[in-house]
């Protein structure tokens, strides 16, 4: 108390992060309960209802993307909730053109996101250049970043983006949820 | 419209006798071409000459007309708040020339000039910063000079592009 050290402190720190990661990797139990469909079928479900993309926009495409998201399209009512860091965030919507300038920051969010991930290029513009095929333009959110579902139109409308969501819940459904810690990636 | 013997062409060719190379009126619209080491003395006299008052720059533009020489010309459209009158002023600049900015006869003339020279290499002297504004720091070459390629050069996020060998 009176010696300014945290209390719990020594007792939060009895271990490490990698030896819990380990213990919860090789106990059977877990294995068990891993390989089990259902589970992996609550997992998934888990993430599909609560995909969180980021606040971030590159052009015009984002503000169809803000349209989606206010009351009219009401992306809230699938748990899709734009969240301000990619620390918290599941999805990253490429919305508009990218440019060689803005490129490195897009590849840096992406990277600052914890997995799992995914990504929707939003637009002509985000899935393959669009109509700038010139020299400041990326010419495709896959040039930078790998990308999950893609999204024509120019820009494509609201519920466009909202069948993009849709097309990626289906995606994340049929994935196996565990492939990173099986990867010992995770931490 | 504007008569022939408007204010802004007499005044300017009384003060600026050997500075001012072409008159045209097109339109209404009075451009003068003017000689490069004059722009800034006259730039001052347009603005602060009582009959004149150009208090207003609306913007400094660069061409390249490649391949005639000399190859670029900067544009400056002025306007005049008070009096209600435009000209336009129009310098010849080589490859390499450099053109006295006008950033401190009018603030306004800061980012348009690095515009120019972002996207022209048009250097001007006495810019209090002059810097690229719209490419990347690190950008090589200025884009929207006439020998640059259209599609830009080939890299990880352009695989269009051309190759820089071929230019």
């Amino acid at each position: 108390m009176n010696s300014g050290k945290n209390p719990i402190e020594d007792s939060m720190f009895f271990t490490t992060l990698d030896s819990i990661a380990d213990v919860l990797r090789n106990n059977p139990i877990v294995k068990t309960v891993k390989g089990n469909p259902v589970v992996g079928d609550v997992v998934n479900w888990g993430r599909t209802s609560s995909l969180w993309p980021m606040t971030f926009g590159l052009a015009c495409c984002a503000i169809e993307m803000i349209a989606a998201g206010c009351s009219r399209y009401d992306l809230d009512r699938m748990g899709i909730v734009f969240r301000p860091s990619p620390r918290q965030s599941d999805v990253m919507v490429v919305a508009g053109t990218m440019t060689k300038k803005i490129a490195p920051a897009v590849k840096r969010l992406y990277d600052q996101m914890p997995e799992p991930r995914w990504v929707i290029a939003q637009g002509g513009c985000a899935s393959a250049g669009g109509p700038y095929n010139t020299y400041s333009v990326v010419q495709g959110t896959d040039l930078v970043i790998p990308v999950d579902v893609y999204i024509p139109g120019c820009p494509p409308r609201p519920d466009a983006l909202l069948f993009g969501f849709l097309q990626l819940m289906e995606k994340i459904k049929k994935e196996s949820p565990f492939i990173i810690e099986d990867r010992k990636l995770g931490y | 419209m504007v008569e022939k013997e408007s204010v802004l062409i007499k005044k300017v060719k009384e003060a600026f006798r050997d500075a001012i190379l072409e008159t045209t009126v097109f339109r209404g619209e009075i451009t003068h071409l003017v000689e490069k080491s004059a722009i800034l003395s006259l730039c001052t006299f347009l603005k602060n000459d009582s009959e004149l008052k150009m208090n207003y720059l609306v913007d400094v533009i660069g061409v390249d007309y490649q391949p005639r020489e000399p190859r670029f010309e900067v544009v400056y459209h002025l306007y005049s708040i008070s009096r209600r009158h435009r000209v336009r002023l129009k310098v010849r600049l080589a490859e390499g020339e450099a053109v006295a900015s006008v950033a401190n006869v009018w603030k306004g003339a800061d980012w348009p000039e690095r515009e120019a020279y972002d996207m022209f290499g048009i250097v001007f002297e006495g810019h209090p910063e002059l810097k690229r504004i719209y490419m990347a720091e690190d950008w090589e070459g200025f884009p929207l000079r006439k020998d640059y390629p259209l599609r830009g050069f080939k890299d990880r996020y352009n695989p269009y592009g051309v190759d820089k060998e071929e230019n």
